[in-house]
């Protein structure tokens, strides 16, 4: 039996105008366990600690408790005090005698009388209390990025500018993600590449990251500050320490027919190719799914052609096993596939093209040069008819949308760049008509409302409030675009020659097995969630994994570099610590009960439980091998869902056992 | 000590708070001096999901009269999806009270927030009146721990 002492506080006349406090310490005296009861002034005050600490010493006390304010105020206090007159922190427990008692309560003796019982339960409680150690374990100073994107190019330089080792891991051959593929951008309309591609060289060039692009993270195991990522680099086919990315093979090679992703299918590229001339790292890569030499063995031109003799035809994909003590999702997004929006006629017509594959049209990069064409004109650009004259932007093409085809989000990002184009268009070509449909324009941001008022007004872009029922291609080429404009309530037919759809985004389909081997929680929507929707908004509720850039939700570049350097400072936070210290309130299975069921896996949130073989000795004295659960105590958080799961009662939770619990409600029903 | 002299019915209420949301919204009730009656008892728990059905039917036999688990709010866990499994085993458990003649008022399921110290006095003082109006609970009752 514990030695326990009663320390019972007036919190001034905060407790002590309501609730008799010397009954209160009277009647803990007769408390089994109870060697010592007092009550005084203020308990959190120097002079009450260090009687707390006076006691414990003099009168061997293994047990405190504290009748004062709520345990989510002082509980931290008394168990410091208690711990440096040296017993476990968590032999100290609280009787909440203030907000739950003493200031809601008039009448002094129904209110000593309630002080009495809740003091009396924090004694039984105590009395099964046992000293906890909060667990712990070290750190990998290292932090996997998955996704090369500017949200994962920003968080591993604010991480490597720390002093940290980073690893990127980039499906794609270059990192830059989608802002490669941006002309300008809104609201300074700065050219995206000039802000970038420096940011890309920085990346390839900070000797603290190490990119590994053209490659997938295969498997994750581990939890936080000890994670271990399997990296598969994919086989470019190509020696990457021998390219010099001098682009000869992308000239020489015979297969000229593929399309080219970078430009999305407007343009082709060949079968070796470098997606384009700022790549990160700027080396080829082979298209196996064209290259005529490995799919038939006749060919070899590249081979030929290269002077640094990198071409290696055998390559094989290679498995690089890698310790993390964080790892960010920075997987980024991709516009939704319209094939299901039928009435706009992207399949029927090449005139009617997404914003993105617009960003192309228009970026000096891109398959015109710059020059605005008309995508069905893009082979004889010389035809007066290959300006478009009449542009009809179509907003929020899968957006908001509860036809079952889109996506019931607000992708965020349409209205601001729809407004970019059409501003852009109507600069570089001032005979151009521009006509924008919309639902509502949403531009909450910094300078951003003012963008796009200077579209409307300086720019003179026609703004119309209705939607688009068809697109209709016409014989002569144009497209006969059929709207309702909602403020003149009346139909309207306008002959366009390009119509461009601003498309939803969605989460990477990569996301959802990422995060899956991250043990992350996701929406219905394919977005991660974060651990607090307010307050923690970088983080995942699984310990150790961060969450950068459009992954999260929908949101802009300046936005996703927010993100992108928050989850880089909790990251940083992170491996800037030799041992993690767990929570000791965490569950704990006994073994000789547990039959190995999974139930209380299958409700663990963090994936804290796993499963072994193990040998137990049997009641005849011989050894059987179980499967038993074990938690891991960096992982676990606490919560219980495990305890009540167990059907054989094997696992408990330290610091509110069953035992503790039910004490707990005898106390109270006595 | 002063012995409370009122014959009168005082039913006994066990309330399981969560330590995130709703101890936070009964401190805010008593922060704001929001009157509740003397006969609810809070134990905290780190999660509404920590409340063994057992601990509820060993308050009932142990002579309470009333027992209500408060949580956060669906959607607010503080553990992401601890209240959903609380809320699937508290729906089994009061089917099962059903079965066993206790009545269906004299336990209770409420979410409440950190925020929310107003509903948590509110839901408090119902319940208690809820309880009270039904009077002693007869069911379960383990006479042994009447003798102490």
């Amino acid at each position: 039996m514990h030695r326990i002492g009663v320390f019972v506080c007036h919190c001034g006349t905060n407790i002590a105008a309501t609730v008799d406090v010397k009954a209160v310490a009277e009647a803990m005296k007769q408390e089994p366990g109870v060697v010592f009861s007092v009550e005084y002034q203020y308990m959190c005050s120097e002079g009450g600690q260090t009687m707390i600490q006076e006691a414990i010493n003099e009168h061997k006390l293994t047990g405190v408790v504290v009748c004062s304010c709520s345990p989510r105020m002082h509980e931290a206090t008394f168990r410091k005090a208690a711990s440096k007159a040296g017993i476990n922190p968590y032999m100290v427990e609280i009787a909440n005698i203030r907000e739950q008692c003493s200031w809601i309560h008039k009448d002094i003796m129904t209110a000593t009388e309630k002080a009495v019982i809740l003091a009396r339960t924090a004694v039984a409680k105590v009395q099964l209390n046992a000293p906890l150690v909060a667990g712990e374990s070290p750190v990998t100073k290292r932090a996997l990025v998955i996704g090369g994107g500017i949200a994962g190019m920003q968080t591993a330089l604010d991480i490597a500018e720390a002093g940290f080792e980073v690893d990127i891991v980039e499906k794609q051959p270059t990192i830059g993600g989608k802002m490669t593929q941006i002309d300008k951008t809104f609201p300074t309309l700065d050219c995206a590449s000039c802000i970038l591609t420096p940011k890309m060289v920085d990346c390839a060039q900070n000797e603290k990251i190490h990119i590994y692009a053209y490659s997938e993270v295969d498997e994750i195991n581990g939890f936080v500050g000890n994670f271990t990522a399997k990296i598969r680099k994919k086989a470019r086919y190509v020696d990457t320490t021998k390219c010099t990315g001098c682009g000869v093979c992308t000239e020489k090679c015979p297969q000229k027919k593929v399309p080219n992703e970078f430009n999305l299918g407007l343009d082709t590229r060949r079968a070796i190719y470098i997606p384009f001339a700022q790549a990160v790292p700027k080396v080829a890569t082979i298209d196996a799914d064209y290259c005529t030499m490995l799919k038939s063995g006749k060919c070899g031109v590249c081979s030929k052609v290269c002077t640094a003799g990198a071409i290696d035809y055998k390559q094989q994909d290679e498995i690089i096993e890698q310790q993390y003590g964080a790892i960010v999702a920075a997987t980024g997004y991709n516009p939704i596939k319209i094939d299901n929006y039928d009435e706009f006629a992207y399949s029927q017509s090449k005139d009617v093209i997404t914003s993105l594959e617009l960003e192309r049209l228009m970026n000096a990069a891109g398959p015109s040069s710059g020059t605005l064409i008309r995508p069905s004109y893009l082979d004889r650009q010389d035809d007066h008819k290959a300006h478009p004259k009449t542009i009809v932007f179509v907003q929020c093409v899968g957006s908001r949308s509860d036809d079952g085809c889109g996506k019931p989000y607000c992708s965020k990002i349409c209205c601001m760049y729809t407004a970019k184009h059409a501003m852009l268009i109507r600069e570089k070509y001032p005979d151009t008509d521009v006509y924008v449909f919309y639902i509502d324009v949403r531009t909450p941001g910094k300078l951003f409302d003012e963008f796009y008022r200077r579209a409307v007004e300086q720019y003179g872009v026609h703004y119309i409030k209705g939607m688009v029922g068809k697109v209709a291609p016409q014989p002569d080429g144009t497209l006969d675009v059929q709207a309702s404009d909602l403020i003149a309530n009346k139909q309207l037919h306008i002959n366009a020659d390009l119509v461009v759809l601003a498309t939803a985004i969605e989460p990477d389909k990569t996301a959802r097995s990422v995060a899956t081997m991250l043990r992350a929680s996701m929406d219905t929507n394919d977005f991660f969630t974060e651990a607090h929707a307010k307050l923690r908004p970088v983080e995942s509720p699984t310990a150790g994994v961060f969450l950068s850039g459009v992954c999260q939700g929908p949101k802009d570049i300046p936005e996703t570099v927010s993100q992108a350097s928050a989850a880089a400072a909790k990251v940083i936070g992170l491996l800037a610590k030799d041992k993690l210290t767990g929570n000791p309130c965490v569950a704990q299975p006994n073994e000789l009960m547990c039959n190995g069921c999974s139930s209380c896996e299958k409700v663990c949130p963090y994936g804290a439980i796993t499963y072994s073989d193990k040998e137990f000795m049997q009641y005849d004295r011989s050894m059987a091998v179980r499967r038993v659960a074990s938690v891991n105590e960096a992982v676990c958080q606490g919560c219980g869902a495990c305890t009540v799961a167990c059907p054989s009662g094997a696992m408990d939770l330290k610091g509110f056992s069953n035992k503790q619990i039910m004490a707990e409600v005898d106390a109270i029903c006595k | 000590m002063q012995v409370n002299e009122n014959k009168e019915f005082r039913p006994k209420i066990v309330a399981f708070c969560c330590n995130w949301c709703s101890y936070a919204g009964a401190d805010l009730a008593g922060t704001n001096r929001l009157n509740y009656p003397v006969d609810v008892k809070i134990i905290r728990v780190p999660c509404s999901c920590r409340v063994n059905p057992m601990f509820i039917l060993r308050a009932f036999q142990r002579g309470a009269d009333g027992v209500i688990m408060c949580g956060c709010h669906p959607g607010d866990c503080h553990y992401t999806s601890g209240n959903y499994f609380a809320r699937r085993r508290m729906t089994l458990l009061f089917s099962m009270l059903d079965f066993m003649g206790i009545e269906r008022e004299r336990t209770r399921v409420e979410w409440v927030s950190a925020a929310e110290g107003a509903k948590f006095a509110a839901t408090m003082n119902e319940f208690v009146e809820t309880v009270t109006k039904l009077g002693e609970n007869k069911r379960l009752e383990d006479l042994r721990c009447k003798k102490q």
